[in-house]
């Protein structure tokens, strides 16, 4: 391993500058040939800008990248694309009712007698697939394969184009864990065959068991470039954030009391009419933290909707505080005292383009001291944002910048401002932590502890085992819109919830693998 | 992250959003008139004598600053009718249509009751509002309760209005006599006029005040704050606890409404009467190039209505005075919406530009 001749890619001074702000100052990255990088930071830190200028999506100020040790400029994906780097977005880039091949081949199609050769097609892709264990079928609509799936559809395309370099952004954070133990073998098989991979994520735990090696890049700066089996998660968090972060939640023990949510054989369908709650039922009491733990779409987001009275429910009782409420809409459950963190928070939680003090009194913004009879209070209203950013620590230049253009970590605690502040008596916190970075998860985790301490009840539905684990008094889980089993969380293992996740009853074994439609 | 970085970027742009506000139009507006004048050089004609003709056409003299100011009314209140809807994420373009029948139902209230002033005036405004209203508000209601896209329904309600107000107005409610039109409407009805011999009247100071109105409306006002809230992001709207349903078609009413005034005004302060038309006047259409214009805020709407009222006032006057043909100021007027609506072009240019200067500015 001679320096100089075994790089895959070599990015030297990188220096990307936007209007008031540097996303990347003077960075150095390099990737070895057949390894797995990790690229570690915060939310804003400069990671995906620092893999933009590297695919070309950005035109770097300053800096050489060089690939397979060629100095290299890239003005555009193109350029990137033909000197085999491949990116796979966090989002994916796919055609919902195409075939996987017909994904893969577009804008590449191999033909015949100038008709797309499918056959060729479908074969080339089988061979790909097989070569590197992806396992995808070529022939299934992509609207019909799963997250993990759709994931692997887009490393496919990305080998189909010739890509020795991959770049995979955040590749974890739609996946559930199973999956993820899939995509790890995946990315190692690659690497066997001589792939070099960089991989985007803010998750410590995934670097350490992942990657050979992790650049850590915080506001824009490069701090570090370490092989992972020298630090351990704490050394890398520190490096992230640059001062200590408590990764373990510390909480007294619950203390709880009268039940005030109660759900009983709840059913309810989804967007394509299938029946997703299949006979639901739980209970939440004050004081404690009941964890729904699950693999994604087996029922969470028609419960967290119902609940929130924006889906109907088919059959089943809902009894908050002592009284059914059989017809749950929005605006009553609000004034009831039910308070909602929505698993979207650019899709439910925040409307994008309005200012801060704005989002803020969504949902109440039609009472006191907010509005008097149909006029808005604006004085009163931006006093309150000010306090709401004071007291939660949003950071912002100021309460009437547009809620847009705050991070990620930033949005969320804008909505958790908002929904504490209504003093509710049950809080619903779907994915409260998604996508944010390690210091507004550590604030929201401990946020919630507080509420749970202040006697409130709180629901909390997250994919991330590990963030029920820790912050959970009881764990539900649930498959296929039912209650598998409730546990006290003494009893509550990674195994044993993983087991029941997967739908095996304590007698059955746990393969098959997490694959719920 | 991607997302991440995409929003900081355009939380960059937003900085830039305000100046492009005022920039994109004016910018637009000298555009539209080089490529006028080009047309004028090309055809032969002076555009330097008929840009004065067009200029003097309106502030020349005050008979004329008045007739411009004639043209205007209605687009102040299409081109808020089309902006309101556009807060809420509805496009209405079904101003004609509303027009027409606030037309008539003013004109009728106009002639068919003996009232005093302070009742009959109102009346007739309110009942012309309310037709116009209606009009809208089923677009609305199609729209939220059944999802029928309101482009569709308000365009087929043109054509609905266009002919029930034909054959109402050379129908039944047709006066004695050849003209195609209703009787004329009582002095209790009409709008005063500032002087007798000028036709500009007091719907001018209607249609500023409604634009103040909307204003309030959209920024004072829980109503406007559900509307805005919609109009961006419906889901979250609704998990906010907004009916979204509900304040939709409250919206199309009010936009509807708002077109409606033009009709209105129309009848009660120029014509009198409601004559059967022949088509469609335009102003709802010119309505959406208001909006356009004036960015969707009211006052932006009060100034696009002025600019395309100089320039209707002024085709005229350059035809029978320079011989400039109309057709140049309707090529001008599309030049213009055509700039601003791609607005996007210029915000594109404006980053590229800062991107290459940013680079040594910021190094600071």
């Amino acid at each position: 391993m001679a320096a100089g001749n075994n790089l895959a890619v070599e990015m030297k001074g990188i220096t990307k500058r936007f209007p008031g702000v540097i996303a990347n100052d003077k960075v150095d990255f390099e990737l070895e040939k057949g390894e797995i990088h990790a690229l570690l930071g915060e939310n804003g830190a400069g990671k995906t800008t620092l893999m933009n200028c590297l695919y070309g999506f950005l035109n770097a100020d300053e800096g050489e990248i060089f690939i397979n040790n060629k100095k290299v400029e890239v003005t555009d994906p193109n350029v990137a694309i033909s000197h085999g780097i491949g990116m796979v977005h966090q989002h994916f880039m796919l055609v919902p009712p195409f075939t996987v091949t017909e994904n893969i081949v577009l804008g590449k199609e191999p033909t015949k007698n100038n008709m797309i050769d499918y056959k060729t097609a479908n074969q080339n892709v089988r061979d790909i697939s097989k070569q590197y264990g992806l396992n995808v079928e070529p022939t299934a609509k992509v609207q019909d394969i799963s997250v993990g799936m759709q994931q692997r559809v887009e490393i496919l395309k990305a080998l189909y184009r010739g890509a020795d370099i991959l770049i995979l952004d955040e590749p974890t954070a739609v996946l559930t864990p199973q999956e993820v133990k899939e995509l790890v073998k995946i990315m190692e098989s690659l690497t066997d065959e001589g792939k070099s991979i960089i991989f985007i994520t803010h998750k410590l735990k995934e670097v350490k068991s992942i990657a050979d090696r992790v650049t850590v890049i915080r506001s824009g700066k490069l701090i570090d470039t370490v092989k992972t089996d020298t630090v351990t998660t704490n050394d890398l968090a520190n490096m992230m954030v640059g001062r200590e972060v408590i990764l373990e939640v510390e909480k007294k023990e619950a203390n709880p009391g009268e039940v005030v949510l109660e759900v009983e054989d709840l059913y309810a369908k989804n967007e394509r009419d299938l029946m997703a709650l299949n006979g639901t039922s739980f209970s939440v009491r004050r004081g404690e933290i009941l964890g729904i733990a699950g693999v994604d779409g087996n029922g969470q987001t028609e419960l967290t909707e119902v609940l929130s009275g924006l889906r109907k429910k088919e059959k089943g009782t809902i009894k908050f505080k002592g009284r059914e409420i059989t017809k749950p809409q929005t605006k009553r459950l609000f004034e009831e005292g039910i308070s909602h963190i929505p698993e979207d928070r650019q899709k439910r939680g925040l409307i994008m383009e309005f200012k801060l003090y704005e989002n803020l009194i969504l949902g109440r913004h039609d009472r006191k001291p907010y509005a008097s009879g149909i006029n808005l209070n604006n004085k009163k209203i931006k006093e309150e944002a000010r306090r709401l950013i004071e007291d939660f620590d949003i950071r912002t230049p100021s309460e009437t910048v547009q809620a847009k253009s705050l991070s990620g970590g930033n949005q969320q605690k804008l909505i958790i401002a908002r929904e504490f502040d209504r003093k509710p008596d049950l809080l619903i916190a779907a994915q409260p932590t998604r996508g944010i970075d390690v210091g507004a998860i550590e604030y929201i985790h401990n946020s919630l502890i507080t509420q749970r301490d202040n006697n409130k009840a709180i629901l909390l539905i997250s994919l991330e085992l590990d963030e029920i684990l820790s912050l959970s008094d009881r764990v539900a889980v649930i498959y296929e819109g039912k209650i598998v089993d409730i546990l006290d969380i003494g009893d509550a293992t990674e195994e044993k919830l993983g087991l029941m996740m997967a739908g095996a009853e304590s007698e059955e074994e746990p393969e098959g693998g997490g694959q719920v439609g | 992250m991607v997302d991440k970085d995409i929003s900081e970027k355009k939380a960059k742009y937003l900085q830039e959003q305000h100046l492009v506000d005022f920039i994109v139009p004016i910018i637009s507006i000298i555009a539209g008139l080089i490529v006028g004048a080009i047309f004028m050089l090309i055809i032969g004609a002076e555009p330097i004598k008929a840009y004065i003709v067009l200029w003097n056409s309106s502030f020349g003299s005050l008979r004329g600053f008045g007739e411009m100011l004639v043209n205007t009314v209605p687009l102040i209140f299409t081109g808020l009718a089309v902006a309101f809807g556009f807060k809420i994420g509805l496009f209405n373009i079904g101003g004609d249509g509303q027009f027409l029948v606030s037309y008539l139902a003013a004109a009728y209230i106009g002639y068919m009751f003996q009232l005093p002033m302070y009742i009959h005036l109102p009346f007739a405004l309110i009942a012309g509002m309310i037709a116009g209203g209606i009009w809208g508000g089923i677009a609305g209601y199609l729209k939220a309760k059944l999802g029928i896209h309101e482009v569709i329904t308000t365009i087929m309600f043109n054509y609905i209005a266009l002919y029930l107000v034909g054959y109402l107005a050379g129908g039944p409610l047709k006066a004695e006599g050849l003209l195609p039109a209703t009787p004329k409407i009582f002095d209790t009805a009409k709008l005063p006029r500032f002087v007798p011999t000028m036709r500009i009247h007091y719907g001018i100071f209607l249609a500023l005040a409604v634009a103040v109105l909307i204003y309030y409306i959209l920024w004072k006002t829980t109503f406007g704050y559900e509307v805005r809230a919609t109009g961006q992001n419906p889901d979250a709207a609704q998990f906010g606890g907004i009916n979204v349903a509900r304040n939709m078609v409250l919206a199309m009413f009010i936009s509807g409404a708002l077109a409606g005034l033009a009709g209105t005004t129309q009848a009660l302060g120029l014509e009198y009467r409601a004559y059967q038309p022949f088509g469609f006047v335009g102003y709802g259409f010119t309505g959406i190039a208001v909006a356009l214009v004036g960015k969707g805020h009211p006052g932006g709407v009060v100034l696009g209505a002025l600019l395309f009222g100089v320039l209707s006032r002024g085709a005229m006057m350059m035809q029978s005075m320079v011989g400039v043909p109309k057709e140049v100021i309707e090529i001008i007027q599309a030049i213009i919406i055509m700039f601003i609506a791609s607005e996007y072009i210029f915000k594109y240019l404006a980053r590229k530009w800062r991107e290459r200067k940013g680079g040594v500015a910021d190094a600071s």
